[in-house]
């Protein structure tokens, strides 16, 4: 049994020392599952790595007890803590593709593993590693333990791991988000599998997510952190279905429920006060023929990648990364697209945009038809009228530029606005119209957090006129609460203006909330397309429902 | 795998035909060979049908041919200076510089590797400083001060080591080596210490910051949180994933250690390649630097090729495909 009590752990920083958490308390008995949840910088991680000991230096434990079973953790010595590690508590990594050494056979990683916690003999350690390997669901372990980790797909990898993880018998494991970086389908198999070793094996885990829906459906109990603090702590259902606390309650409230559409997310604290500077953007973007609505059509659309060439007389088969896709989109609509990672879905934006050339199928937007990949000149007016909002928002604006260059440079570009005291005043004002101050313009992107980064991705977007908007995973970076902030904000400018938008997700529960219609897209074909309601109510594909079915979310009972 | 090997060996083949147009331009084009070749006394008649029977006369493209049909065959023609065989003259310096290089490189990779590993694992220890500050003096001096100083202290002031030549050398074959007596490892260690200072450095650098980016990685924390023994962690674990990139530098450094051994040669009047390249400059001899240019090309192009198949070797990501 894991006991933590008055946890604080600091880091020494140049200003003094920073906490990066205070007075946590947690207990988790065998076999049970403790949830750990709370947005990015809540510590969650944090009280992980204090209890495995490897907390990044220079943090260290500043107060408090970490007791397991009769081991008080905080007095062994390095070398006695590091013998704890995997014999005693375990730990489990977010992304399976990082997390194994990739020069070494699965084999001499889990036989390592075995020897170094118990005397067995290198074949005894063979042979339990392939029981492990058997038990953990895969198939002809004893054939495929000799392989590397680059040969095993994403979720058989993540079953490697946790193989290495239990292949010491520890009595608890930390899982830092070990389904974060998994498809739905994958993610159900691994939470099934944490679940049956909690109950067969009797392992405590402490599940640390930012997944509410996960927390939901695996976890015995749960604690909610924030800012370093445990908000609130009880059985899942308690606490989850009926929140005491003011900040569980306004998480709940951000999750996107896949059961039925909200018009708009309760936003708590919104800020009022700054938006009501927009409206020469605004009057701006409905200006002139701004309220054309312009729709997009596909048709047979096929897009194919060369493939590896390894022989000199064989040509590889190219890969097919779009198979025939028909899809229309209607002018000032959502189309929501959703799909695995590999479907296909951001090669269709790519194709949209201008950025790979599709091999066969016609693309239409507003009537005209664009031109594919190369052959589309640097000035066709599509370049304009079609803009996109990435996923990242840390990467898709260029930290060496201030705001106000960033959002300027369309309205230069594209020569709409040629004075340039106009184009910084247009552009605060676009910067109020997405809910920012409009003092933003002098800074440069690293002074924003990630939602107000987004916000200003969308500004940029829009300050091209664009009537055609690729949303592609918006808010998949993003904390859920500053999801629904830039979910309400992309419904807004959406119905104010008029825009169509394609978004992208793997997140069906969000384009349940965004999308008029909706797109299945599965290996590049399209699975189903239909009416966003209807086609949540009632799936006609068997794959569109093993989405559903597969998606991990809260009882409806406990939704507010 | 196959294909791969083939098509950097097509490459390689490219590389050195454009080296090979490079020697023969600078053979044909900087001064007139015949006038290089004879003296002033010679008529003009003389030098006419001179250069109609070396061929002179005829298509640029034809001449390029035959030069470089002359190169694969072994022919390389004669020095205007010792009227030698060039492919002697260098044949017989190769092995000094080949033993020179080799010997440096094999100081930096016994030293720098572990003090790259050490300074990494310890980033705040006293030790890791004063090697780090060190080896920043030890590139920032000019490699002939550094061989200059290094003459002074043990050649002059201390007397231990000889400052000059190869010392005793030993034939074996065609390959006269001085790794085969005492004498000839005393006259090698200075120029090999001067040589692979600067490798040294390097090498230590790359495998720290390769060795700190390792560590930090998720297999690592994943290694430590499974309680692998630390030894196994920081040798095999984290070193071999560190050599991956350490490696290629390292090649194409040892093909510069090759052919920038010039100053070192010059300094310790060490008899290799570079020394013959510096006094065929001097004496304009053209023929023996376009064959220098070509040979040297050909030990970078060679490095590369065993780089890249040592690649191959260590990470099983390019030996074995996906079977998922």
């Amino acid at each position: 049994m894991l006991t933590i009590k008055g946890l604080s752990v600091k880091f020494p920083t140049r200003f003094g020392d920073f906490t990066a958490i205070e007075d946590v308390d947690m207990t988790i008995n065998p076999g049970e599952i403790h949830g750990l949840v709370g947005e990015s910088g809540a510590g969650k991680s944090t009280v992980g790595a204090a209890v495995i000991g490897l907390l990044q230096t220079p943090g260290y434990v500043a107060n408090g007890a970490l007791t397991l079973g009769d081991t008080d953790l905080r007095t062994l010595s390095p070398s006695e803590a590091h013998k704890v590690r995997g014999d005693r508590i375990s730990m489990i990594f977010q992304d399976p593709q990082t997390s194994l050494n990739p020069l070494m056979t699965i084999e001499r990683q889990l036989i390592e593993t075995i020897q170094t916690h118990s005397d067995a003999s290198e074949s005894e350690a063979r042979k339990r590693a392939v029981d492990l390997l058997e038990e953990i669901g895969i198939k002809n372990a004893a054939e495929r333990i000799k392989a590397y980790p680059h040969q095993f797909s994403g979720g058989m990898r993540q079953r490697v791991v946790i193989a290495l993880a239990i292949s010491t018998d520890p009595e608890l494991i930390i899982a830092d988000e070990p389904t974060t970086a998994l498809d739905v389908a994958v993610q159900s198999q691994v939470l099934d599998l944490i679940q049956r070793l909690a109950k067969e094996r009797q392992i405590a885990f402490m599940l640390i997510t930012h997944d509410i829906g996960v927390i939901a459906q695996v976890a015995d109990c749960v604690t909610v952190m924030r800012k370093g603090r445990v908000m609130e702590t009880g059985v899942t259902a308690q606490v989850l279905g009926k929140p005491q606390h003011r900040y569980t309650q306004q998480l709940m409230d951000s999750v996107p429920p896949l059961d039925r559409k909200i018009d708009r997310f309760r936003v708590p604290d919104a800020d009022d006060t700054i938006a009501n500077n927009g409206d020469m953007a605004e009057d701006w973007l409905l200006e002139g023929a701004q309220h054309v609505r312009t729709g997009l059509s596909l048709r047979n659309l096929t897009v194919k990648f060369a493939g590896q060439r390894t022989s000199i007389f064989r040509k590889p088969p190219p890969y097919v990364a779009l198979d025939d896709v028909t899809l229309n989109i209607e002018p000032g609509s959502i189309m929501g697209l959703v799909g695995e990672s590999g479907s296909g879905k951001s090669t269709l934006a790519k194709a949209i945009t201008g950025l790979v050339t599709p091999s066969d199928g016609i693309m239409e937007l507003g009537g005209s038809v664009l031109p594919f990949g190369k052959s589309r000149d640097r000035d066709h007016p599509s370049r304009q009228l079609i803009q996109m909002v990435f996923q990242d928002p840390y990467s898709s604006l260029n930290s060496r530029h201030k705001i106000g260059d960033i959002l300027t440079e369309p309205l230069w570009f594209y020569g709409f606005v040629k004075d340039a005291q106009e184009r910084e005043k247009l552009a605060a004002a676009m910067l109020s119209l997405v809910g920012m101050q409009p003092d933003a313009i002098s800074k440069y992107p690293h002074q924003f957090s990630g939602g107000q980064r987004q916000r200003i991705a969308v500004a940029r977007a829009l300050l091209a006129r664009p009537r055609f908007l690729i949303c592609d995973e918006p808010t998949s970076a993003l904390d859920v609460s500053i999801q629904a902030e830039i979910l309400n904000l992309l419904k807004d400018l959406q119905a104010k203006f008029g825009l169509t938008i394609l978004f992208i997700s793997h997140n069906l529960a969000v384009v349940r909330q965004m999308a008029d219609n909706t797109a299945v897209l599965r290996n590049g074909k399209i699975e189903e397309v239909g009416e966003t309601n209807a086609l949540y109510t009632a799936p006609q594909a068997e794959y569109t429902k093993s989405l559903m079915d597969l998606t991990p979310m809260m009882p409806t009972t406990w939704q507010t | 795998m196959v294909y791969f090997i083939l098509k950097r060996m097509v490459q390689s083949v490219f590389v050195m035909l454009a080296v090979a147009f490079l020697a023969f331009s600078l053979f044909r084009f900087v001064g007139d060979p015949i006038t290089q070749m004879t003296g002033v006394e010679t008529s003009v008649e003389d030098q006419e049908r001179l250069r109609e029977e070396l061929g002179l006369n005829d298509p640029f493209v034809y001449q390029f041919m035959r030069f470089t049909g002359d190169m694969l065959k072994g022919d390389f023609g004669f020095s205007y200076r010792t009227r030698q065989p060039v492919a002697e003259m260098i044949a017989s310096r190769i092995p000094a510089t080949l033993e020179l290089g080799v010997v440096a490189l094999i100081i930096s990779l016994l030293v720098g590797v572990p003090a790259g590993v050490y300074t990494a694992l310890k980033p705040r220890g006293v030790l890791t400083q004063t090697i780090l500050m060190t080896t920043l003096v030890g590139v920032s001096i000019p490699t002939f001060v550094i061989g200059i100083m290094l003459i002074f202290i043990f050649g002059v002031q201390l007397g231990w080591l000889p400052t000059f030549g190869r010392g005793g050398t030993v034939q074996i074959g065609g390959w006269e080596s001085s790794l085969f007596t005492i004498d000839g490892w005393r006259a090698l260690l200075l120029p090999a210490i001067t040589l692979g200072v600067y490798q040294l450095t390097l090498t230590m650098r790359l495998v720290r910051a390769e060795m700190m980016e390792v560590m930090r990685s998720d297999y690592i924390r994943f290694a430590m949180a499974r309680g692998v023994p630390t030894a196994s962690l920081h040798y095999r674990h984290a070193l071999a994933n560190t050599m991956v990139p350490v490696i290629t530098i390292i090649g194409l450094q040892f093909g510069g250690v090759i052919a920038f051994s010039i100053v070192t040669e010059s300094v310790f009047q060490w008899p290799g390649m570079g020394l013959l390249f510096l006094e065929s400059i001097r004496f304009v001899d053209i023929p023996v630097m376009g064959v220098y240019l070509v040979v040297i090309a050909f030990f970078f192009v060679l490095v590369n090729l065993v780089v890249d198949l040592l690649y191959v070797a260590i990470d099983p990501r390019l030996r074995i495909r996906d079977v998922s």
